[in-house]
């Protein structure tokens, strides 16, 4: 039975910074999704969302409608001798891998969280640490289905325009009701894996660049809240899938939970500080290739439940950009100068390369070069500034910004780092729209 | 497995053989049927799933197979109307499946109490859907399991069962009466080895709670109750709350006094 559109104050994104009212609508099966569609219109627009782990506004449609996809959650089929799978829209890559991996799958990629659903990996065409082996999820996407609101229902695939618009579409093409993608044969579910330590952020590069030609996971942890001749400071972990252990997936419970919202001072610069210089210690302290199951390398921070609550109620910005190869070394420099000045330290910033791989969609985020990703806790004003001037950091370099991690960027800014946003702009569905659309497509 | 079962072997896969449990769900499309069916299929069972919508059955008769059931069978139709006719279809069902180790009842209505007390049909409906129908089916899996001395039957109710509620008495009534029902058919079925239980959930996250303001602590989701319906299969008394809080909190709202409970809207 359809459900109506009812009132929830309490959606947020996860960086809990925009708080607004929405009407929510949750389909349980697929043959409601139609009716729900014909309610919306470009008077009143609406959303579909999955499990809300975007941190800015691209998740979130004010004081508007949302329709909440993770009830649609069913596997259609999935061919253990291909690999190929297809399934609602709103089902957990969690959930995927508890039937992948037993069969000796993985997700082609995955991001650092495994809670966002088949339809969310899709509008934002996810990477993960493999991309510059394996791309982003939309590479592996062999079929979706498509349902606007004038009631079209389309099947499509790679060389479809419209599909390349709703890769990376952000749901704002329409709402996506089934994903088919091919997954990749893994010999175990565990990971050998060793970590390299550098003492400043330009030892990344090179470092970086040997490791990719032999692991297909690297990622790198640093520091940002030293400054001078230790700027950056940090670990590259590399990791490869193991041959010599079982195909058992990751347990589904978190296994700590942050029930409440912690109090404002909990992450401030001092705590960040020693935190990061202690974990640095610890990690350094282990010596040579280690095995690991595949959950705590790939997934390190969702075995805490809510740990977004860490930041308290104001909640936090992410920040993530790209900067092409010729201009990485000396604009992360330049990034970590200046986050490093302004004292409003990031306990988690994460380095990565990404490989040339084509962009699958016309909004995708990854391109050649070096990603940055870094947490900022919502401090008002001066966040907002601090991130205005990594902005003019980024523009110069000729990097861009992240859709689903973005909540704030001018849409000048976002305009020039998607030079395709125009041809995007075709296939928005004028009964869809998002917090993150009017802001930048104004 | 003994050959006095009744089933022509064609009937039954060889996988069926293996399988983990024989499961039978009635109301198999509600979201608390879903989260036990997918714990089941994750064991390997087979499944025997009813409920009126064809299509929506398929769809997730796909789901569960896709999950690791070794079989999946799907019988579309109105339990509430084929309750009449509960021992052929079970008979059936279990030659289908090579016999049948749990019985779920699950479906279930909540209806309105204002509109029960306004109208006669709407009264009706909420007994005939939640008891009437209900008993019915319960019975019949009572006999096949007096017969086959194994087994259990787990029958939903509610919380809403333990006292008579000016917000809800009908279907609290109702519920209330499905489960000493089956208190009593676990009493009956006591030393064969079969076992019955009613599960009496508090506040879930579902469909049929939609009109409700959801959230806070107590509330649970269908998963969590998907998991209680699954012990329940297994073991523990004739009378189980999930999530088990509710058990002090319902007795704590059964021992309060008229004279105070009647100051209140519950």
């Amino acid at each position: 039975m359809t459900g109506p559109f009812l009132p929830d104050s309490t959606l947020t994104s996860w960086g809990r910074v925009v708080r607004a009212s929405h009407q929510v609508a949750k389909p349980r099966f697929g043959d409601e999704v139609g009716g729900l569609l014909r309610q919306l219109s470009a008077e009143q627009p609406g959303l579909p969302v999955g499990l809300r782990r975007s941190y800015g506004d691209s998740n979130l449609n004010p004081d508007g409608r949302v329709i909440d996809m993770t009830a649609l959650d069913r596997i259609i089929s999935f061919d253990r001798e291909t690999g190929v799978m297809r399934a609602e829209a709103g089902l957990s890559l969690s959930q995927a891998l508890q039937v992948l991996v037993p069969a000796g799958w993985f997700l082609p990629t995955t991001p650092g969280t495994r809670f966002v659903t088949l339809g969310g990996a899709v509008a934002n065409d996810v990477h993960g640490k493999n991309h510059h082996a394996a791309g982003t999820f939309g590479a592996s996407v062999t079929r979706l289905m498509l349902l606007r609101t004038d009631g079209q229902a389309q099947e499509i695939g790679p060389g479809d325009p419209i599909f390349h618009a709703t890769v990376g579409g952000l749901g704002l093409t329409g709402v996506i009701a089934w994903v088919e993608f091919r997954a990749s044969r893994i010999p175990s579910a565990s990971l050998d894996a060793e970590d390299t330590s550098f003492e400043r952020v330009e030892d990344y590069f090179d470092i970086a660049a040997e490791k990719k030609n032999s692991f297909e996971h690297t990622m790198a942890w640093v520091d940002c809240s030293t400054g001078g001749a230790k700027l950056g400071r940090g670990i590259l972990s590399s990791a490869n899938w193991s041959p010599h252990a079982e195909l058992t997936p990751h347990a589904e419970q978190a296994r700590r939970n942050v029930p409440l919202d912690a109090p404002g001072f909990t992450l401030n610069a001092l705590t960040v500080r020693a935190f990061n210089s202690v974990r640095h210690e610890l990690k350094r302290m282990r010596y040579g290739p280690y095995r690991t199951h595949y959950e705590p390398f790939l997934y390190p921070l969702d075995g805490i439940a809510h740990w977004n609550r860490l930041y308290g109620a104001q909640g936090f910005y992410q920040y993530q950009c790209v900067l092409p190869p010729a201009t990485a070394r000396d604009g992360t420099v330049a990034l970590l100068k200046a986050i490093s000045a302004s004292g409003q330290g990031s306990p988690l910033a994460v380095l990565k390369d990404f490989g040339p791989n084509p962009a699958v969609g016309m909004l995708s985020f990854p391109m050649e070069g070096t990603t940055l990703a870094l947490d900022f806790r919502n401090q008002g004003e001066r966040t907002l500034r601090l991130m205005a001037d990594l902005d003019r950091i980024v523009a110069e370099a000729g990097g861009r910004l992240y859709p689903a991690k973005d909540g704030r960027v001018p849409a000048a800014m976002f305009q020039a780092g998607f030079p395709k946003w125009q041809d995007f702009r075709a296939y928005v569905d004028p009964g869809l729209s998002s917090g993150f659309w009017r802001r930048v497509s104004g | 497995m003994d050959g006095s079962l009744g089933f022509s072997p064609g009937q039954v896969s060889t996988q069926a053989m293996k399988a983990s449990n024989r499961v039978v769900i009635l109301g198999a499309l509600s979201a608390i049927a879903t989260a036990a069916a997918r714990i089941y299929a994750r064991e390997g069972a087979v499944l025997m799933l009813a409920a009126r919508n064809a299509e929506r059955l398929k769809a997730l008769a796909a789901d569960l197979k896709a999950r690791g059931a070794v079989q999946v069978e799907i019988a579309a139709m109105d339990l509430e109307a084929e309750a009449d006719n509960a021992a052929t279809h079970l008979a059936d069902w279990s030659a289908r499946m090579g016999g049948i180790d749990h019985i779920h009842l699950v479906y279930g209505y909540l209806g309105s109490q204002p509109e029960a007390s306004a109208s006669r049909a709407e009264l009706s409906r909420i007994v005939t859907s939640n008891f009437t129908s209900a008993v019915h089916w319960c019975e019949a899996a009572a006999n096949v399991l007096r017969t086959q001395k194994h087994g259990s039957l787990v029958a939903v109710s509610s919380v809403a069962g333990d006292r008579g509620r000016q917000s809800n008495y009908a279907y609290g009534a109702a519920k209330g009466g499905l489960a000493l029902f089956v208190q009593g058919i676990a009493h009956s079925l006591a030393g064969t080895g079969a076992r019955a239980v009613a599960v009496k959930p508090g506040f879930v996250d579902t469909p049929m709670t939609d009109g409700l303001k959801k959230g806070g602590p107590m509330w649970a989701s269908a998963d969590q109750i998907g998991k209680s319906l699954r012990r329940a299969a297994d073991r523990g008394g004739p009378i189980q709350y999930a999530p088990g809080k509710w058990r002090l909190v319902m007795a704590i709202i059964r021992s309060v006094p008229a004279f105070v409970f009647h100051k209140t809207k519950l």
